[in-house]
């Protein structure tokens, strides 16, 4: 270390400073939230995180293929917003869509299922980790190139109001997204056109390998975006499920009533790389020790106990989750590899692929 | 009866679809107010009123997102691209997403779209805003790819594009929007992936598109008075391309030119040489000629412009040196 000049941390952001998150705000106990609402977004960080833990160990293992982008840390903002949505509101989410998945009701067993590249996986072995889709829940897809799902999230909003429906579009992406040109005419037509949209920004600081506030004009890479489409900055914890609960409610029923699109910004962190290629060995030790300890996870736990739930409850509840993971793995190992017969099909909607007579 | 031309053909077409399908809309820029740069959506808005005829901002990829996000949720959408050259500012939307969702899903979603566009050169407009792009889009699996050449195709082809539940790329030529023709009474439905014989020919086919059929058309003319029975098919739909028509014709006449409008590699003449080359390769008395527009850019000075297109000169003259 002492040989390092403080130019170096212009390029090795492990020497940069950390940049640490907010304090808990133990306020957010008081939110009015039903202890049974509370319970369900406890089961659902659990399984989001037991699954994406699961699905490392199978890549250990050598049976999840391909490249994965785990929600580990990020669990709060997928589950608060799930809960807040009724069933036929639309998910959009980004190739880090495990958890947008599993938290609109996917199960877990076809999701993981289509890790390992199986037959019986939700998209029968077609679209792997990064594209996860369940139309039956809602989840409209998980869209690999950043960007163009927030225009493709306008459109089904827009379908909405032409459909008379008051669904609602909720589009999730990284902090990454906030500097490709599709944010911005995604923004902006949902903003003229008033859409029935929610876009939510993970910001978890690291866009891949560098650090979002060194390539981004403003502090906040979406709130501060907000001002520019009119619409209300709001930065919300992301770590803290009852936080983003309250703010979900609050912009969904907005988009509901007609009163047009939202832009969030929850601040949260991935505990891990960015894929799974990557040791995310790039990060100030102090930053990941820090935001370690707000973890989403452990803070929700000990919420619950203050708010009188009993530990043997939570146990329960883990216990439970840990069975359905199990259960998942068993599932998506059982699952054959996909036959030849399905390589060819579903190009088009007659479910063949011919180009030619 | 009553004449049309190609461009007023265009919303011809679309007005018959949206009186026939209230849910079917439309977006894109300067479509509305203005009835489209081109003129091809004049009168629609009055029509169809601005919840179904909207206007939008320059924003292709806002514009194709939409279009996409609507048709996986049951809406019906043509989106207007102005001008083919700006595919390129949505290629991501229009290549990665709306073509690649039903196989990555599993077959989950269904994307009922018209990306309507207009294609080709002969405006003097320069190298963005001339181009052929019907080569970028037909790779692209996933996508159909149509390009009429005449105001009937224009409506039964764009009647058959929008009732299709998948994907499809309308180019409609820049250079035929004057072009009249009798439209009859009635509805009008054409269907995808058939090719027209268009002129009967003995000694050999030449398979052309869009703006080159007329051109192909006069050529085979001048061939006749120097001995040359051309048959001309009018391809019609790259993708589904209707081999069998081409293939059909070639073992009778046992000579193939394509005479295609788009830079030379990887233009769609291309594939079908190869097919031919494969499937009927017995059948040919000489090689298949593709005849193209050369591997540049496209220039803006109308005498430069005239010489890298295919003209009926140069398809005249080609035809009969390769047949001599």
């Amino acid at each position: 270390m002492s040989t390092q000049t403080k130019d170096e941390g212009l390029y090795d952001y492990a020497l940069r400073e950390p940049r640490l998150p907010a304090p808990e705000n133990r306020e957010n106990d008081r939110i009015g939230i039903p202890t049974e609402a509370r319970l369900e977004m406890y089961e659902m960080q659990q399984l989001l995180r037991q699954f994406e833990k699961r699905a490392y160990d199978l890549f250990l293992q050598n049976l999840v293929k391909g490249t994965s982008h785990l929600s580990l840390g990020q669990e709060a903002v997928a589950t608060g917003f799930g809960l807040a949505m009724k069933p036929d509101d639309f998910t959009f989410a980004t190739y880090r869509g495990h958890a947008h998945t599993l938290a609109r009701g996917a199960d877990p067993g076809p999701v993981l299922a289509e890790l390992l590249g199986r037959e019986n996986g939700i998209l029968k072995g077609k679209g792997g980790s990064m594209h996860l889709t369940s139309v039956e829940h809602g989840m409209m897809g998980s869209y690999a190139i950043i960007g163009a799902h927030l225009t493709i999230a306008n459109g089904a909003a827009w379908s909405a109001r032409m459909r008379g429906t008051d669904q609602v579009a909720v589009c999730f992406f990284g902090d990454g997204t906030t500097n490709i040109g599709a944010f911005h005419e995604a923004l902006n037509l949902a903003a003229i056109w008033d859409l029935p949209v929610v876009f939510v920004c993970e910001n978890n600081l690291w866009m891949e390998y560098t650090p979002i506030d060194l390539i981004t004009a403003v502090a906040n890479p979406a709130a501060d975006r907000a001002a520019s489409y009119g619409l209300e900055s709001i930065v919300v914890d992301g770590n803290d499920a009852d936080a983003v609960y309250q703010i979900a409610g609050q912009v969904i029923q907005r988009a509901r009533r007609g009163e047009g699109p939202s832009l969030v910004e929850a601040q949260t962190y991935r505990e891990q790389g960015h894929s799974r290629a990557d040791p995310a060995k790039y990060r100030p030790p102090a930053e990941v020790q820090a935001w370690k300890e707000r973890d989403p996870i452990p803070m929700y736990h000990e919420r619950l106990l203050r708010l009188g739930v009993p530990e043997g409850d939570l146990s329960t509840i883990q216990q439970d989750v840990a069975r359905r993971v199990d259960e998942a793995t068993e599932f998506a190992k059982g699952g054959a590899m996909p036959g030849e017969e399905h390589l060819l099909t579903d190009v088009w909607a007659d479910g063949g692929s011919a180009w030619r007579n | 009866m009553a004449e049309l031309t190609y461009r007023n053909a265009v919303a011809y077409g679309i007005a018959q679809e949206m009186r026939r399908d209230p849910s079917l809309v439309m977006l894109g820029e300067d479509i509305a107010g203005a009835g489209g740069v081109f003129k091809t959506t004049v009168g629609l808005v009055e029509q169809f009123g601005p919840d179904r005829i909207r206007d939008t901002p320059i924003s292709e990829q806002a514009i194709l997102g939409a279009a996409m996000g609507a048709a996986m949720t049951g809406v019906p959408v043509i989106a207007e691209i102005m001008f083919s050259d700006f595919i390129a500012v949505c290629f991501d939307l229009l290549a990665n997403e709306i073509a690649k969702s039903r196989y990555m899903t599993g077959g989950q979603v269904t994307i009922p779209i018209v990306v309507r566009t207009a294609n080709g050169g002969g405006s003097r407009f320069g190298a963005q805003h001339s181009q052929s792009v019907e080569n970028w889009v037909m790779m692209i699996p996933g996508l159909k790819v149509v390009a009429p050449s005449t105001p009937l195709d224009v409506i039964g082809l764009l009647a058959a594009s929008i009732r299709d539940p998948d994907p499809v790329v309308f180019l409609e030529h820049k250079s035929l929007m004057a072009d009249k023709q009798d439209i009859p009474e009635g509805e009008i439905l054409d269907e995808l992936g058939v090719a027209r014989v268009v002129r009967e020919g003995t000694d050999c086919t030449i398979a052309a598109l869009a703006l080159m059929v007329p051109r192909a058309l006069e050529a085979a003319d001048r061939l006749e008075d120097q001995g040359i029975s051309a048959e001309v098919i009018d391809v019609r739909t790259l993708v589904p391309l209707d081999t069998q028509t081409i293939l059909g014709s070639v073992s009778k006449t046992s000579r193939l030119f394509t005479v295609e409008e788009n830079p030379r590699l990887c233009g769609w003449g291309a594939e079908i040489a190869s097919i031919v080359a494969d499937e009927v390769f017995w059948d040919l008395d000489g090689p298949v000629v593709r005849i193209t527009t050369p591997h540049i850019p496209l220039p803006a000075a109308e005498a430069l412009e005239d010489m890298a297109i295919p003209s009926v000169d140069r398809i005249t003259e080609t035809v009969t040196k390769r047949m001599g």
